[in-house]
């Protein structure tokens, strides 16, 4: 790989936004925590407590405990988990839908696209968070529905941006000469269309997992999410709101892991952007 | 042009037709038989689960129950809450208007904050007030919404006692109360929009601060602030209000949440009650009137665009 | 003159809008449909406290009462004669009498979709006497009908605007209570306005009465606190401390009519075939794991009360004699080793999607684990959680009952074989022999010693495990005065007025 590969171009735009770069290091850090969860956090997250109930932060429990006398700081950092996997898994299932889908419409054109779009409108009009919870609910509530919910709900977002992006690159010169070549329409797809629109998707890729996080967290919220006793912070914030006045440290502490998670995956985001477009600096 | 004014008004009937399959497609994933929740203590008796499937269509084939229904609904009539037996279109007139006020504060909310730290960036572009707006703005993006409710509820309701933490007045009865109670709910929906608003209104400014009609009015001597105000505001405005047509969309959206953290009866807690309860009819007639505001919202953004844009009125 | 006339006119108007006394009280949720003979929400009970009067009602001390019956009595054990109060009145001007009596109980008996149906399947039929009397002719002998009577299954109808209604009755409902039928916002409102021809006006002193549901329970409170309601029908122990606290506010808390408990599949479908459901061994090792107490402690302040039987500690009918166990981790352990059964067992519970309830759920999962259970928990909607177990798709089920004030209302359908709420499937000749003969007694001793020997069986089968008995705890303001609490936890309006 030469210094003048397009990735390696990239990267290096992109590490030239230390408020990205950060925002990766961010990402690492709570990737690293979810990850190493069981050394990381001073207690076991579902180890209850029951003389300890409800006590504000201290040196032995640095964000408090919480209804059932358990370590909030540890179940934060195996809240990650959970808002982790969630985001990323979700954003495959939207990306797996949605990516081919709008590959085949935007390739395919006429009769297709039009049914395609359309529909891809039809889920768009449907309020996001209003589908997710009647997906999540009627499918019944646990962490893999939730994440199917928000995976279909979010699809047509990808099959947006890739059909986008494979017009613009099925009207680029070399793809009509590898169709007169005599190359089969799919390998056309797959060879050029495809490396061409990663770009695009990886953008609004990196920008749906901190909409997911958040989604995650609003159907936890909800109790369609998350089953205890495992924590997610979504599930930690639901169970906090009963006790906002005599324990406000539940509500915080969850609240800003989510904050800062989906920060830094918005900044990520943004930088990718910026650094696959140089255009728009 | 016109001709393409037309074409988008042809789309919206597939596109609100495929709204409602998907619409009566939910209902084949809702688990269990809705008859048997209406049949409460008789659901052991075989003749009143078929009398109520035979009064639902139930008995009926897919097709035959989905062109029963959109029938129905093509005649304004969306069924009746199973959980309080009302009409739906009743139970959507009456949860209409709190979700429409709420939205247009948080609206205006998001203007008044979102398009004046925009224009300060992209006045200030690449310098520290640029960042700090734009910090701001992400920030607004990356918090969840019933998050910064909760939290608003903890500072301004429960330690400091300025607003009340719930609940809804309409304008109409008492504006003073109104306001205290929709404007953190306000402000928390209208936040996230802010953000949005604010990167939009800030590359559109860049945009239009480099053409070349702004680079003669500088160089003829006009003040910065008047070429700002006169010249690049309004260009930059544009794409703004089309904008701020689709984000009123996100809006219903956001609203379910906020309307749950702050007791609102609007249209996002009458959904997931409705969800909750399993009353289906609810959950199908919210989603349709959404989707169908959200396609004309839609509509009147493009009109809008080409209304204001002469440019695109004459190609 | 004319124009003094108007003043005066205007005056007064003014006078009495400064009088006019409105009475906001906060639901712990929203009500289903106001239709006596089709809603089922404890909530909805609370709203038709003040607007449809029934046959009778209860006192504190569960003792039956006239309301729009002045007097009963037994001609035989299977005729129950009803004597009806005079000039009573529903909101819309027509007369209650034998007909509408008639008709409301037969409406109960027999609408599509009704839910009085179970609570008057004793009642053959109804004859009208005279235009004041009433014949309740029963299939047989039923001494918890008068109870039925004193609730939703007694409520009485105007007919011809009932039948003119419809099933749209519940959009706007006609009674005889003191308070009129005004406008429902859905998840906002339910507004009542003073009944002018009540028949026990005398006793009501508001014009007006809004009930507001509230889900959540720090709002409520807050509310409270702020004036913007009157009085809360619920508040959660946890936040007790800080009503207390308030010197605003008033804090009622007395025992209440209902039960939570865990109600194990059996027989009901696939699901039943786990080895909790299969072996009663393993659910008296289930219970022994349990610390009811701590449990309570942990979850509610401490504030319910442990119990091992689903009648109610206020009641005449509780066996005093049989204490709620205390915590035996080592007969647990010995429990499961006679059933043979090898640990972890695993044992799925559903549990309504309610934030004290998963925290219940979640203290249990802690405790029983150290006996070898590894109970799962399944958080599902309130809707969907009841749906699932009516058609067998659980194996336990964390469900509450809010109670009655006879104990068959609290036990008949949740433990006799094929009854409506035994989702389950119990089934066993003993107890169902101790229920039957209960129906029949009238005799307070009599029962109770049925009773007794109904939760012999039932400790040995342990179908449903009982927890706590919840406590009714009312928050209202310090001006208002002559709340009376009653063990159902509704809130009667009569007598209730707001001092300075």
């Amino acid at each position: 790989m030469s210094a003048r590969h397009p990735a390696i171009l990239v990267a290096r735009r992109f590490l030239r936004r230390p408020i990205a770069v950060m925002g990766l290091a961010v990402i690492l850090l709570f990737v690293l925590g979810a990850i190493f969860a069981p050394l990381v956090a001073p207690y076991d997250p579902i180890a209850t407590s029951w003389s300890a109930i409800r006590k504000a932060p201290s040196m032995a429990h640095w964000m408090g405990t919480d209804e059932n006398g358990r370590d909030v700081f540890s179940r934060v950092i195996y809240g990650a988990r959970a808002s982790m996997l969630a985001g990323v898994i979700s954003v495959l299932i939207a990306g797996g839908i949605g990516v081919p889908v709008g590959v085949l419409a935007g390739f395919a054109g006429g009769w297709t696209d039009a049914l395609l779009s359309r529909l891809t409108d039809a889920i768009l009009a449907c309020p996001f968070l209003i589908l997710a919870i009647a997906l999540a609910a009627f499918l019944g509530p646990n962490l893999t529905n939730a994440m199917i919910a928000i995976g279909v709900s979010t699809a047509p977002r990808f099959m947006r941006v890739a059909r986008a992006a494979t017009l613009e690159v099925a009207a680029l010169d070399f793809i009509d000469a590898a169709r007169t070549v005599g190359t089969t329409p799919f390998k056309v797809a797959v060879r050029h269309i495809l490396p061409n629109i990663v770009p695009p998707v990886l953008v609004q890729g990196t920008l749906a997992i901190a909409a997911a996080i958040i989604a995650e967290a609003s159907l936890s919220f909800l109790g369609l999410g998350q089953q205890p006793p495992d924590p997610s912070w979504g599930s930690m914030l639901n169970a906090a709101h009963r006790f906002l006045s005599q324990a406000p440290w539940l509500a915080i502490f969850p609240g800003l892991a989510i904050f800062l998670c989906v920060l830094s995956f918005n900044l990520v985001g943004d930088g990718l952007r910026d650094a696959l477009d140089p255009r728009g600096q | 042009m016109k001709s393409n004014i037309a074409g988008r008004i042809a789309q919206i009937v597939p596109t609100m037709l495929l709204v409602s399959v998907l619409v009566f497609c939910l209902q084949q994933l809702m688990p269990g038989d809705p008859a048997l929740v209406l049949a409460g203590e008789e659901r052991g008796d075989p003749r009143v689960l078929a009398q109520i499937r035979a009064e639902l269509w139930l008995d009926q084939p897919l097709i035959a129950q989905y062109f029963h229904w959109i029938g129905r609904v093509l005649h304004g009539d969306l069924g009746f809450s199973w959980h309080i037996r009302q009409p739906v279109v009743a139970l959507v007139m009456q949860k209409l208007p709190v979700t429409l006020q709420l939205g247009g504060m948080a609206f205006v909310i998001a203007v008044l904050i979102g398009v004046p730290t925009g224009i300060v960036a992209a006045v200030y572009r690449n310098r520290f007030w640029d960042y700090v707006a734009n910090a701001v703005g992400l920030a607004g993006l990356s918090t969840p919404n019933f998050w910064l409710g909760i939290m608003m509820i903890l500072l301004f309701s429960v330690n400091l006692g300025w607003l009340p933490p719930s609940g809804f007045v309409p304008l109409s009865e008492d504006w003073h109360q109104s306001l205290a109670t929709t404007i953190m709910p306000a402000f928390v929906l209208g936040n996230a929009i802010a953000a949005v608003l604010m990167r939009h209104t800030r590359s559109a400014m860049l945009s239009a601060l480099d053409q070349d009609y702004i680079r003669t009015a500088r160089a003829k001597g006009l003040s910065n602030w008047h070429v700002l105000t006169r010249h690049a505001l309004r260009n930059a405005l544009m794409p703004v209000v089309t904008l701020g047509a689709l984000e009123l969309g996100a809006l219903l959206s956001g609203a379910v949440l906020t309307e749950q953290v702050f007791s609102i009866p609007g249209f996002g807690k009458m959904t997931v009650d409705a969800v909750f309860n399993r009353d289906f009819p609810v959950v199908q007639g919210v989603v349709l009137v959404t989707a169908f505001l959200f396609v004309m919202l839609n509509l009147a953004a493009d009109l809008l665009y080409v209304v204001i844009n002469p440019r695109l009125r004459r190609s | 003159m004319r124009r003094f006339l108007l003043t005066t006119a205007a005056l007064l108007a003014v006078a009495t809008a400064a009088q006019a006394q409105t009475l906001r009280i906060a639901l712990r949720q929203d009500t289903d449909v106001l239709d006596p003979t089709l809603t089922r929400t404890y909530v909805g009970r609370i709203v038709f406290a003040g607007l449809c009067d029934k046959l009778f009602d209860i006192n504190d001390k569960l003792e039956i009462v006239p309301q729009l019956a002045t007097s009963y009595e037994w001609a035989d054990p299977k005729t129950l004669v009803l004597h009806l109060r005079q000039g009573v009145t529903f909101h819309n001007g027509e007369l209650l009498d034998a007909t509408a009596v008639k008709y409301s109980l037969e409406r109960h008996m027999t609408l599509q979709g009704s839910f009085r149906r179970a609570e008057l399947s004793s009642v053959d039929r109804v004859e009208i006497i005279d235009p004041m009397t009433v014949r309740l002719v029963l299939k047989a002998p039923s001494s918890p009908l008068l109870a039925q009577l004193s609730d939703r299954a007694g409520m009485i109808l105007p007919p011809k605007a009932t039948e003119a209604a419809g099933k749209d009755f519940g959009q706007r409902p006609i009674c005889s209570g003191p308070f009129m039928f005004s406008e429902r916002v859905a998840q906002d409102r339910i507004v009542l306005t003073r009944f002018p021809g009540y028949w026990d006006a005398a006793k009501i002193h508001f014009d007006k009465v809004i009930y507001q549901p509230m889900t959540d329970p720090a709002v409520t409170v807050a509310n409270l606190r702020t004036g913007s309601i009157d009085l809360a029908e619920y508040i959660l122990p946890t936040d007790v401390a800080t009503v207390k606290g308030d010197a605003k506010l008033r804090i009622v808390s007395s025992p209440g009519l209902g039960y939570l408990g865990i109600t194990f599949n059996l027989a009901n479908g696939e699901r039943a075939k786990s080895p909790i459901g299969q072996n009663a061994l393993l659910r008296q090792a289930f219970e022994a794991a349990i610390d009811r107490k701590a449990l309570i402690d942990v979850v509610f302040n401490g504030m319910f009360t442990p119990t091992a039987q689903g009648v109610s500690p206020a009641s005449p009918y509780y066996v005093p004699e049989l204490p709620p166990p205390g915590r035996d981790l080592a007969r647990a352990k010995a429990l499961i080793a006679q059933s043979g059964i090898k640990t972890p067992i695993t044992v799925t519970i559903n549990v309504p999607n309610q934030p004290d309830q998963a925290q219940l759920a979640e203290v249990m999962q802690a405790m029983v684990k150290e006996a070898g259970f590894d109970l799962k928990i399944n958080l599902i909607e309130f809707a969907s959680s009841l749906t699932a177990a009516a058609q067998g798709n659980f194996e336990a089920y964390q469900i509450g009952w809010s109670g009655r004030s006879d104990p068959d209302g609290n036990l008949y359908a949740f433990m006799h074989t094929g009854a409506g709420q035994n989702d389950g499937h119990y089934s066993n000749p003993a107890v169902d022999e101790a229920l039957d003969q209960a129906r029949q007694t009238s005799d307070i001793a009599e029962r109770r010693a049925l009773y007794a020997q109904l939760w012999q069986q039932e400790r040995k089968d342990l179908p449903l495990l009982y927890l706590y008995a919840p406590v009714n705890i009312v928050g209202h303001s310090a001006k208002l005065t002559g709340f009376r609490p009653v063990p159902d936890g509704l809130i009667r309006l009569q007598g209730l007025e707001m001092g300075k």
